[in-house]
């Protein structure tokens, strides 16, 4: 039954994956990796590593997807224009993608893998926590690698905010406290005058 | 093969109908109470027409609904459109499968049940999105690009509200979140997680792109949003998905902040007289009064301006999570009670607040 399921998940995202990079419309694109990565989360839930499946859909399918397909929806990309320069590049293109198998190959070919090398994970016990698990191990062994990765992305953060941020004197803000503190005294005159005028100014 | 579709399998189609037909039923009467709770605060009748006081209103939607033309546009993305609205009920139904309706009664007991509910209501934006892009309309895209960027926003606030309740609780499970808060009303979360609280049903609101933050539908501004396209029952599936959102988020909060099927008048000398009632009970009297906030918010606040919404998610919302999760975790390695006693605690935490303890005691 498990295996039946493993080759569902399986077959799904290989499939999700190879149309990820050969469909053409960049939407549909995304959302196939979308997929992926939601196949994959399955697969490890099989593994037994809930949590980390469960943060998989939440960061990558929850978060970065929305505001990666926001991006691709925004643009306008044109097909003509990419498919250019595909034959003048093809050959450079052919390369690096062969560098690339033979170097996954060596990584992970079929000789790393296999029941005999990494055997089939012993199921745990029913009291069993993926969550505590992984936060005793991040907190105590590896707290040292997560406390960097997390100066890391802060550093990241900094950056990309102050790269971005350009002061733009034209810029129009809206100081909310003043947009508060405004009364109707400020925007408006309220003048008192006879509904009829007198017989003398007629 | 028969030995495991009829004893593994059937039991949970069970189950699941018996969760899924109740959540239509709901979703069709909270239009209604909608209407109704609307009407009387604009000092209306609202339906009275079709049955005893309106009461088959519902149905009578229902069936129109049913037999209305589906329309599919010429120039949009036919699959997707088709696609839109299964992506966006599928979450809104799947996440019920780890919501506790009573201490026993849990179609399935996992151990991060708030992190799965999490995970999988962030999946429902991907029906709003898919739809207001495929529809190849400009008002549906204005709508779908709205909702987006408020539900990402929102969600940041509302997973740092989750963050602080299972620190309180010391456990990602849904049943146990609830038996942290035994003990009477003021054991609740509400009291000590009070803007948490507030933070994260005002999130639930948003994240269901209701009023006052309905901009992904702004019927005044970009006619119906993302669903401007769709007709019949198509459009009556993303009305599903909201209410089942809706009703979601109102019993999410029942069951992280007040108690969850405990009794209000645990601890007290009225426990004795209300011990006949189910808990499933208290915990439908709680969520009706959370989903009708909702509706009471719909009649009384006019729609958020788009700058606003986002002011009030990333610079008010999250710093005070971030600030109370601060304050939240000081108590629970203090222990400072009745909330975050010993027994709320983590193996861990108790470790390290025991010399603290004995450093009080000298």
């Amino acid at each position: 039954m498990e295996q039946i399921i493993f080759y569902c998940f399986s077959a799904l995202l290989l499939f999700s994956a190879t149309m990820v990079i050969t469909v053409r419309n960049p939407v549909r694109a995304a959302l196939f990796l979308v997929l992926a990565f939601f196949t994959s989360a399955g697969i490890w839930l099989l593994l037994e590593a809930e949590f980390l499946a469960l943060t998989l859909v939440l960061v990558y399918v929850g978060a970065v997807m929305v505001l990666f397909l926001f991006v691709v929806m925004m643009l306008d990309i044109n097909l003509t224009s990419l498919q250019e320069g595909f034959t003048r590049y093809l050959p450079l293109g052919i390369l690096v993608a062969a560098l690339i198998t033979i170097e996954m190959l060596a990584v992970l070919g079929a000789a790393h893998f296999g029941l005999d090398i990494v055997p089939l994970p012993a199921p745990q016990p029913d009291d069993y926590s993926n969550t505590r698990a992984i936060g005793l191990m991040l907190y105590t062994t590896y707290v040292y690698p997560f406390e960097i990765a997390a100066v890391i992305l802060t550093v990241a953060i900094v950056a990309a905010i102050t790269l971005t941020l350009r002061e733009n004197k034209s810029r129009k803000a809206q100081v909310v406290s003043d947009q508060i503190k405004v009364r109707a005294e400020d925007r408006l005159r309220i003048v008192k005058m006879d509904a009829v005028r007198k017989e003398t100014e007629l | 093969m028969i030995d495991l579709l009829l004893n593994t399998i059937l039991p949970i189609v069970l189950k699941i109908l018996l969760i899924v037909i109740p959540l239509m039923i709901a979703v069709a009467y909270l239009t209604y109470a909608e209407r109704k709770v609307i009407g009387y605060i604009q000092l209306r009748i609202g339906p009275n027409r079709v049955g005893p006081r309106g009461w088959l209103q519902p149905i009578a939607d229902a069936v129109k609904l049913m037999f209305k033309e589906v329309i599919f546009p010429k120039k949009s993305n036919l699959y997707l459109f088709v696609v839109a609205p299964v992506l966006a009920i599928a979450p809104a139904l799947a996440a019920w499968a780890v919501m506790p309706f009573d201490s026993d009664l849990i179609l399935a007991d996992i151990d991060a049940g708030l992190l799965y509910i999490l995970a999988i209501t962030s999946m429902g934006v991907y029906g709003v999105i898919v739809a207001g892009w495929a529809s190849n309309s400009r008002y549906a895209f204005l709508g779908a690009m709205r909702s987006a960027a408020q539900v990402v926003s929102y969600e940041i606030a509302m997973g740092f509200a989750l963050v602080g309740v299972l620190i309180a609780a010391g456990s990602l499970n849904l049943g146990e979140i609830v038996l942290g808060q035994q003990g009477g009303i003021w054991h609740w979360y509400f009291v000590p997680l009070f803007p948490l609280f507030v933070i994260y049903f005002l999130s639930g609101v948003a994240e269901t792109n209701r009023a006052p933050f309905d901009v992904a539908e702004g019927e005044s501004e970009i006619v119906a949003g993302f669903h401007v396209e769709y007709s019949g029952m198509a459009f009556a599936i993303f009305f599903l998905a909201e209410y089942a959102d809706m009703i979601l988020i109102s019993m999410l909060a029942s069951v992280l902040f007040m108690g969850g099927w405990l009794s209000p008048f645990e601890g007290t000398v009225l426990n004795f007289a209300f011990s006949w009632v189910p808990g499933l009970v208290w915990l439908l009297l709680k969520t009706s009064f959370f989903l009708f906030l909702y509706l009471w918010f719909r009649a009384t606040f006019p729609r958020y301006r788009y700058d606003q919404i986002m002011r009030l998610g990333w610079k008010v919302f999250i710093p005070v999570t971030l600030v109370w999760l601060v304050v939240v975790s000081t108590a629970q390695v203090m222990d400072i009670g009745p909330w975050f006693t010993e027994a709320s605690d983590l193996t861990s935490t108790s470790q390290i607040s025991q010399p603290i303890e004995k450093v009080n005691n000298s």
